[in-house]
């Protein structure tokens, strides 16, 4: 029985008058995916700048690897990759002259092997062949790259990605989801942050969900999800119809378009609902039973939009 | 298998001049402080050139240095270190100590070193340790520059002193040597106003304009007889001390004032930058 990866307690930032991040108690457990999504501006990369001891908390404390942040930064941080507010490097250096100089800046790292590890970290993520271009000259993806490789330096117990897919194409996105997927095998516990939630629902086994600076909701993604009911959807041309039979068989909240009913479930079999309509001769075009996304919960959870929080 | 146990427990070097190394890798081989060097360069260049084609025996009125320039090439550092720390070499000194920490936070690897984690003391120092080392390799550039070109077209022999007395060629060289060192440790004091300024901003241009603006200031109040009560406390004060060391005997005691001034403005202001930056929000 290990400790979470990540603990934090009553953690909030206050700028001036405006609290960035409010009282969260984040719970990250060891060898979790923790998918720490939220729209842009809901404090997620304010909490990781806190983890992380960039940002000093205006109260409460962080536990990083069982070890108390910021103090113990020194024995704890090389354990941790990180990815902070996408990449930033020195632009007249190569990839491969500003990995090393991550490596250089690192007290425990071991220069004898410096040179292998860095090339490693580029072939993982595909930059080898561009490994003497300068930085400046790497497209927004090869610097979102270049950036997830910087955590690759040597082996992590902890990853914090703060928006690892920002700016990559669909194929890219792959790559990072199978990346973050291999790491997690090997032991290591992920903290991936996106406003994007239906790109990270697929790789985590935990999610928190935050909101204007508050932690709505956290926990497996199965427990998140089971606030919020599936949904069946019948098209037919005769949606008044249908929508009577499914509120007869104990649907809620049944509306109608045009063309389709639509109800929650709730504990009714789904394959009940197509038997009844067509017995009564409603014919059905079309049957299917959504089950939420994150973002369903999310809209359940705040009552608006995913958009930017204010 | 528990998770935390993945990596090794990390060894750390107490002593390791890596980070150090790659900072000086970071500056020497940068293109802009390649260019700024061969501006250092150029003046005693130009200085040696122009004395050298100008009819001899006329008295062009300029820095004292100057008309002994004919009688002995090591005079063409002196002349050139003159005519630069008024303004080309603490603009150097400036641009690298504006850029050393806002640089990094302008284009935002400043947080990446913090995580890998670079300690935010062990940061200043390398930072610092990198500005001093600069500094020495600014003034040494115009210093040598200058020997070069006043050898190859003046050539050495003995020195005759300002005060008339002579000493030997390598003595002269040794004295030369020492004006740059001591002007070398003036400048690395400057470099310690600039790391604290450096730390207030994430404009590293901006840092360097107000590092030139904080030199040329103390030059300018240098100047003013009505405030010769401050005098003594500028960081500028007893720069052109250094030649004192080409009196005989040699006059220490401006110089070592000098130095306890340069002392106390490193101490002062790198307290002050540690205060600054230990426990800043970096969200850059």
């Amino acid at each position: 029985m290990t400790a979470a990866a990540v603990t934090t307690d009553g953690l909030t930032k206050r700028f001036g008058r405006q609290v960035a991040v409010d009282a969260i108690d984040l719970l990250v457990p060891s060898g979790a995916v923790y998918g720490f999504l939220g729209p842009n501006g809901s404090g997620k990369t304010t909490t990781i700048r806190m983890l992380l001891g960039l940002v000093t908390p205006s109260a409460g404390t962080v536990r990083l690897l069982d070890r108390p942040m910021p103090r113990g930064a020194g024995d704890v941080l090389p354990r941790v990759g990180a990815l902070v507010e996408g990449p930033a490097f020195h632009p007249y250096l190569s990839g491969r002259a500003n990995l090393a100089r991550l490596d250089d800046a690192d007290r425990t790292s071991d220069p004898r092997t410096s040179r292998a590890r860095v090339d490693a970290a580029l072939d993982r993520v595909g930059l080898l062949a561009a490994a003497t271009k300068r930085y400046r000259a790497y497209s927004l993806g090869m610097r979102q790259r270049l950036a997830i490789g910087s955590c690759l330096l040597r082996p992590r117990d902890l990853l914090v990605l703060d928006e690892p897919t920002n700016g990559l194409d669909p194929q890219g996105t792959r790559e990072v989801r199978s990346l973050v997927a291999s790491l997690a095998d090997g032991g290591t516990t992920v903290l991936v942050s996106s406003h994007l939630l239906s790109e990270v629902e697929q790789m985590c086994s935990h999610v928190g969900v935050m909101h204007v600076g508050r932690l709505l909701v956290q926990g497996t993604v199965a427990e998140v999800r089971s606030g919020t009911e599936a949904q069946a959807t019948v098209e037919t041309e005769q949606p008044q119809v249908a929508a009577r039979i499914m509120r007869e068989l104990g649907l809620r909240d049944v509306r109608t378009t045009h063309a389709s009913a639509v109800g929650l479930l709730g504990d009714i079999a789904p394959e009940k609902i197509v038997a009844a309509c067509v017995y009564q001769g409603v014919p059905v075009t079309g049957f299917r039973v959504d089950t939420p996304s994150l973002e369903d919960v999310f809209v359940t959870l705040t009552g608006e939009g995913f958009d930017v929080s204010g | 298998m528990s998770a935390v146990e993945v990596g090794s427990t990390p060894r750390t070097r107490i002593l390791s001049t890596r980070f150090l190394r790659s900072e000086l890798r970071l500056i020497f081989l940068r293109r802009r402080n390649i260019a700024g060097m061969g501006v250092l360069a150029a003046v005693p260049v130009l200085i040696a050139v122009a004395v050298r084609l100008s009819s001899p025996g006329r008295d062009s009125g300029g820095p004292d240095f100057f008309s002994s320039i004919t009688e002995n090439g090591l005079f063409v550092s002196l002349a050139a270190l003159t005519l630069e720390l008024g303004l080309f070499l603490p603009l150097a000194v400036a641009a690298i100590s504006g850029d050393s920490i806002a640089g990094e936070a302008n284009i935002g690897t400043l947080r990446y070193l913090l995580t890998v984690p670079v300690a935010r003391a062990r940061l200043l120092g390398v930072k610092y340790a990198a500005i001093v080392v600069f500094a020495f390799a600014a003034t040494l550039t115009v210093s040598l520059t200058g020997m070069l070109m006043g050898l190859l077209l003046f050539g050495g022999g003995d020195m005759t002193l300002l005060s008339g007395s002579q000493i030997g060629f390598a003595d002269g060289l040794v004295r030369v040597l020492g004006a740059t060192a001591y002007l070398s440790l003036c400048f690395a004091s400057l470099g310690a106003v600039g790391l604290f300024i450096s730390s207030l901003t994430e404009q590293p241009i901006g840092a360097t304009i107000a590092i030139v603006i904080f030199s040329t200031a103390s030059f300018i109040l240098d100047s003013i007889p009505q405030v010769s009560w401050l005098h003594p406390f500028l960081i500028t004060h007893h720069w052109l001390a250094f030649g004192d060391l080409f009196r005989a005997p040699v006059a220490w005691g401006d110089m070592t004032v000098g130095l306890y001034v340069a002392g106390a403005y490193v101490a002062v202001f790198w307290l002050a930058a540690w205060a600054r930056f230990a426990a800043k929000d970096v969200t850059s």
